[in-house]
């Protein structure tokens, strides 16, 4: 039976020590408060018989009489058709209610994917949102962070994406989430539908630390299944920067050496393996991810979004509640446009972003009170309903309506030739009277 | 070779990530590999530290799973590579293990303690015997040849034989397996050796038997910037820094197809996956201009991305590396391509910090300069009876933040002789490739202005004179944003214009067009020659608005005849038109 030990001989940060036999790395305890509380923790490190737990949520409380019992197994998570439209918190226990997931488990941080099996991508993800799907398209098994600063309105375009999208199943990993985003995603899934193809694995601010370094983690081990039985997995993450700062705590706590800001040096390997398993498997199911990353200080070179931006395939920059459309990039996006989707849309998409740059500088020369030619006038008007049709974020149209509307403004604000697009588009999509 | 093996063994008695510590029986060497028996499997590490009976092994496989008294193995052999026909073509991880074989036995995801032999045994090869029995031979001597991909491999006597030896026994022509015997050598104790197609060679020693000389010839790049203003020779070393998002990637992929090397080795270094992919899928369809084969045939490629172990990132690039001084001791040219020897660098921070060491500058052991520098000496031109061979290194590295000041990029500009930084500030303005020519250097570039021809020289001259136009240029184009083109001298503007041009002509490479993404020496010189003519020429303009317009005009022009194939006729009417321009004013 399972091994009991009842001596609890050192406890510090998230760590206790014991003096135990027969566990082996990364086997599971749980421990067996006084005041009947229990809790998980995980085998890190052993020195002879001195073996060092990291107790999930947290040593508040832990009595050095308390029982600790080895469970002979790792971390695992449920895994499911059953775990629909459920929520979990970062111990992967169901926090909305509902009963006990009884189906298979699957070892979490599994192995990594052979790159000789991957293949180029070229699969497009929908989001209904013309600053991504028509100026950044994202392709399935892409991973991209959205740079952001706190209070833009990161969380409402996560949401919104999980509800506009075209991918079989959303998976929601949360970090340092405060209480009224997570109610907020569950209320807002709960009215567009989205629910019913979404699993949340949530870790509240106000939860353990330990919790919030395992989500990424659980969402990651499960859409990695269902990636594998065929479906096309969106998995968003947010945010990024707040499981960072879990591993620097931790690592702090365990006195490893610090290397950037007090982050551990391990921290761009920790954060590549999450976003390599964003992947598309060759005549099955794909995993991309989307995950926000806050930068302290609107600094693009603090560790956490710097590491990031070596890993991912672009990047959006949420900037005033709109999607940047100039310093975003959807480094993949050329595999699918014109491609996977009609033919102008590479071409509509870079001149209509070539006449807004255009826009942009009359519009200095305005405030800077030049006095404007009938061009700048042309252009400044074609601002204002790009920024009112496309650029906000508030939107939920179809590829194809995108591209139709962009060929409508610029037919409303310009004439045919100037907009430097090909005759072959003109003839074709242009919405001028012939 | 049959030296005496005693293996040790011993138990683990601690672990913390993928640190064990063994008490072991006997005796251990350092950097000896281990195995780890834990449950069913057989997890592969390294011995990286010896105190009393005490051994710390770096296990290269995730450690999940490991208990207190698990048996260890010793091997004996420091960590090693096979070496034999076969290399080129295949994709191996950081610890050789062959990925496509991996992937045949174990599926989509790579699966821990599987070990497989680096080169096919079942593959046969036609060797050609180059020697006879009776004949005196020492190592890395050649015994025959066996054709593979775009070369000639040349089999060799192991690297290991002592002394000198006599061939007893050599067989005949004929198709064998790399792991067949094929000769018998007797060394000078009058011991028998029986040797294969293959030898093994540990990482972490140099190969290199014979004369090392100084690099002198150029390697053809095929990409202006770098063989104009910033060239390398064939054996020497360069290093591209850069931010994220600035074409590291792009630009070694462009080396990697373009480069005049025989055979290139790239090592995909805790970097993502999704670019190894392209490489994968793209080089067995291209063709390779010089040999008319598939890309494939001359490349080799060892990849272990970032969320593969971070342990056996820091043997990918040392396994890569021997590999190419393999081929070099053949007398080829290889070039060694390394994205990137930050995550490198890291995932010896990552083991410092384990073995708690003092830490160094941004917690970076205190050894990573003489580190990196070890590696890129193993570059070099080797000079033996097998001809001569070189070993050209690139290194990328991945500065945090964009910045150069960092320990990685100090470390590395000390040791290169040729730095091509990438900047985000060119990548922002899409002047691709994104070397910036103000912070670039070659030293390269003045060793050929000592020693090089006299063709070479006047080259060099006019690359010189232009880069000094540039380098006002862009002094003036500054002051031009603060005051206004207005207040410009038509001169200063002229200058402004010429140095716009060269860079727009010269410096900038379009990767997407077929013809542009590669410029081979020839026409690079007529380029320059062109450039030569209008840096050089005075000019007379009405105004500013003529000028520019002129340079716009001629700019045109000049990237109209970029794009044009050499094969067809508008090549020589276009050049023609452009020298026409130039006389116009």
């Amino acid at each position: 039976m399972f091994k009991r030990y009842n001596r609890i001989e050192r406890i510090k940060g998230s760590i206790v020590q014991l003096m135990a036999d027969d566990i082996f790395l990364g086997e599971l305890a749980s421990i067996k408060m006084r005041d009947g509380r229990s809790t998980l923790a995980e085998v890190i490190s052993f020195s002879g018989e001195r073996v060092n737990l990291q107790v999930f949520s947290g040593t508040k409380g832990i009595s050095t009489g308390d029982e600790v019992r080895f469970l002979g197994r790792s971390m695992q998570v449920p895994f499911g058709e059953s775990l629909l439209s459920r929520r979990f918190s970062g111990s992967g226990v169901a926090i909305d209610g509902g009963p006990d997931i009884m189906e298979e488990s699957i070892e979490i941080g599994g192995p990594s994917f052979n790159p000789a099996r991957r293949i180029i991508p070229h699969r497009m993800v929908k989001t209904n949102i013309p600053m991504i799907d028509m100026f950044n398209t994202l392709v399935s098994s892409q991973k991209i962070p959205i740079f952001s600063i706190a209070g833009e309105p990161y969380n409402e375009l996560l949401a919104r994406i999980a509800g506009q999208t075209d991918s079989d199943i959303i998976i929601l990993g949360g970090c340092g989430l405060k209480f009224d985003d997570y109610e907020f995603f569950r209320r807002y899934f709960e009215k567009s539908g989205a629910i019913e193809k979404t699993i949340m694995f949530i870790h509240l601010a106000s939860d353990p630390i330990v919790e919030c370094m395992l989500v990424p983690d659980l969402a990651l081990a499960v859409a990695e299944q269902f990636a594998i039985k065929d479906k096309s997995v969106l998995v968003l993450l947010t945010d990024m920067t707040a499981y960072a700062d879990s591993l620097k705590e931790i690592a702090i706590s365990m006195e490893m050496v610090p290397s950037n800001r007090g982050y551990p040096g391990s921290l761009y390997s920790d954060l590549a393996a999450k976003y390599e398993k964003a992947v598309d498997i060759e005549g099955s199911g794909s995993i991309t991810i989307l995950a926000v990353t806050t930068m302290p200080g609107d600094d693009v070179t603090h560790p956490v979004p710097d590491n990031t931006g070596y890993i991912t395939e672009g990047q959006f920059y949420l900037h005033n509640g709109v999607i940047d459309p100039f310093g975003s990039l959807s480094r993949l996006k050329q595999l699918v446009m014109g491609k996977v989707t009609r033919e102008d849309h590479s071409d509509l998409s870079n001149a209509m972003i070539r006449l807004y740059a255009d826009a942009k500088k009359a519009r200095d020369r305005e405030s800077m009170g030049f006095r404007l030619s009938e061009w700048d006038k042309k252009l400044i008007a074609y601002a204002d309903i790009f920024e009112e049709k496309m650029l906000t974020l508030d939107v939920n149209l179809d590829i194809v309506e995108q591209l139709d509307l962009g060929w409508k403004i610029l037919s409303t604000c310009f004439e045919s030739r100037e907009t430097g697009l090909k005759n072959t588009w003109l003839d074709k999509y242009g919405q001028w009277p012939k | 070779m049959t030296e005496s093996k005693q293996k040790s063994d011993g138990e683990i008695i601690a672990a913390q990530g993928n640190l064990i510590t063994v008490k072991f029986r006997g005796d251990i060497r350092q950097n000896e590999v281990a195995f780890i028996h834990s449950a069913d499997k057989s997890l592969k590490g390294e011995v990286i530290e010896i105190n009393g009976e005490e051994a710390k092994v770096q296990v290269f496989e995730l450690t999940k799973g490991i208990k207190p008294g698990d048996k260890v193995s010793f091997d004996s052999d420091l960590l090693s590579v096979e070496l034999g026909p076969g290399l080129l073509k295949t994709v191996y991880d950081g610890l050789q293990n062959p990925l496509e074989e991996l992937a045949v036995q174990s599926g989509y995801f790579l699966p821990r303690g599987i070990y497989l032999p680096p080169l096919d045994r079942e593959t046969k090869w036609d060797f050609t015997p180059l020697v006879k029995a009776g004949d005196e031979v020492e190592k890395a001597v050649t015994l025959g040849t066996v054709p593979e991909g775009t070369i000639e491999h040349k089999i060799m006597v192991p690297f290991n034989l002592f002394g000198r030896g006599e061939i007893v026994e050599i067989a005949p022509k004929g198709q064998y397996t790399v792991d067949r015997e094929i000769a018998k050598i007797k060394d000078e104790k009058g011991d028998i050796h029986s040797v294969s197609m293959m030898q093994r060679w540990p990482a972490k020693f140099p190969i290199s038997f014979g004369e090392k000389i100084l690099p002198m010839d150029l390697l053809d790049t095929g990409c202006r910037i770098i063989d104009g203003p910033f060239p390398v020779t064939k054996g020497g070393t360069f290093c591209v820094p850069g931010p994220f998002g600035a074409g590291k990637t792009v630009l070694q992929q462009q080396l990697a197809k373009y480069a005049h090397a025989q055979v290139v080795i790239i090592v995909a270094c805790g970097e993502r996956a999704g670019e190894v992919v392209e490489v994968l899928r793209e080089f067995p369809e291209l063709t390779d201009p010089q040999s008319g084969k598939k890309l494939m045939e001359r490349t080799c490629i060892i990849c272990n991305t970032s969320s593969m172990p971070v342990a056996a990132r820091e043997s990918s690039i040392y396994i890569g590396v021997t590999i190419a001084e393999y081929y070099r001791q053949m007398g080829v040219d290889c070039l060694l391509l390394a994205d990137s020897t930050s995550r490198w660098a890291q995932a010896l921070r990552e083991m410092s910090g384990r073995l708690e060491e003092i830490p160094g500058e941004e917690a970076f052991p205190a050894y990573l300069a003489s580190r990196i520098a070890e590696l890129y000496e193993r570059a070099g031109v080797i000079v033996s009876k097998n001809g001569t061979g070189s070993l050209t290194i690139c290194g990328t590295v991945s500065p945090a933040g964009g910045n150069f000041e960092e320990p990685v990029t100090q470390s590395t500009l000390a040791v290169v002789g040729c730095f091509l930084g990438l900047s985000r500030s060119r990548s922002d303005a899409r002047r691709f490739p994104a070397i910036d020519p103000f912070i670039s250097w070659s030293k390269y570039l003045d060793r050929l202005s000592f020693e090089g021809n006299e063709k070479e020289i006047h080259r060099i001259h006019m690359i010189k004179s232009a880069q000094a136009t540039l380098q006002a240029s862009n002094e003036i184009g500054k002051k031009m944003a603060v005051i206004g083109e207005e207040a410009m001298s038509l001169g200063d503007v002229t200058t402004f214009l010429k140095g716009e041009f060269y860079d727009a002509v010269f410096l900038q490479q379009n990767a997407f067009d077929e013809v542009d993404t590669a410029t081979d020496k020839e026409r690079q010189d007529e380029q320059i020659e062109l450039v030569d003519m209008v840096m050089k020429r005075e000019f007379v303009f009405s105004g500013n608005d003529e000028a520019r317009r002129f340079f716009m005009d001629l700019t045109n022009a000049f990237i109209q005849w970029n794009y044009t194939s050499k094969n067809i006729e508008e090549y020589m009417e276009r050049k023609k038109e452009i020298e026409g321009k130039i006389a116009s004013h």
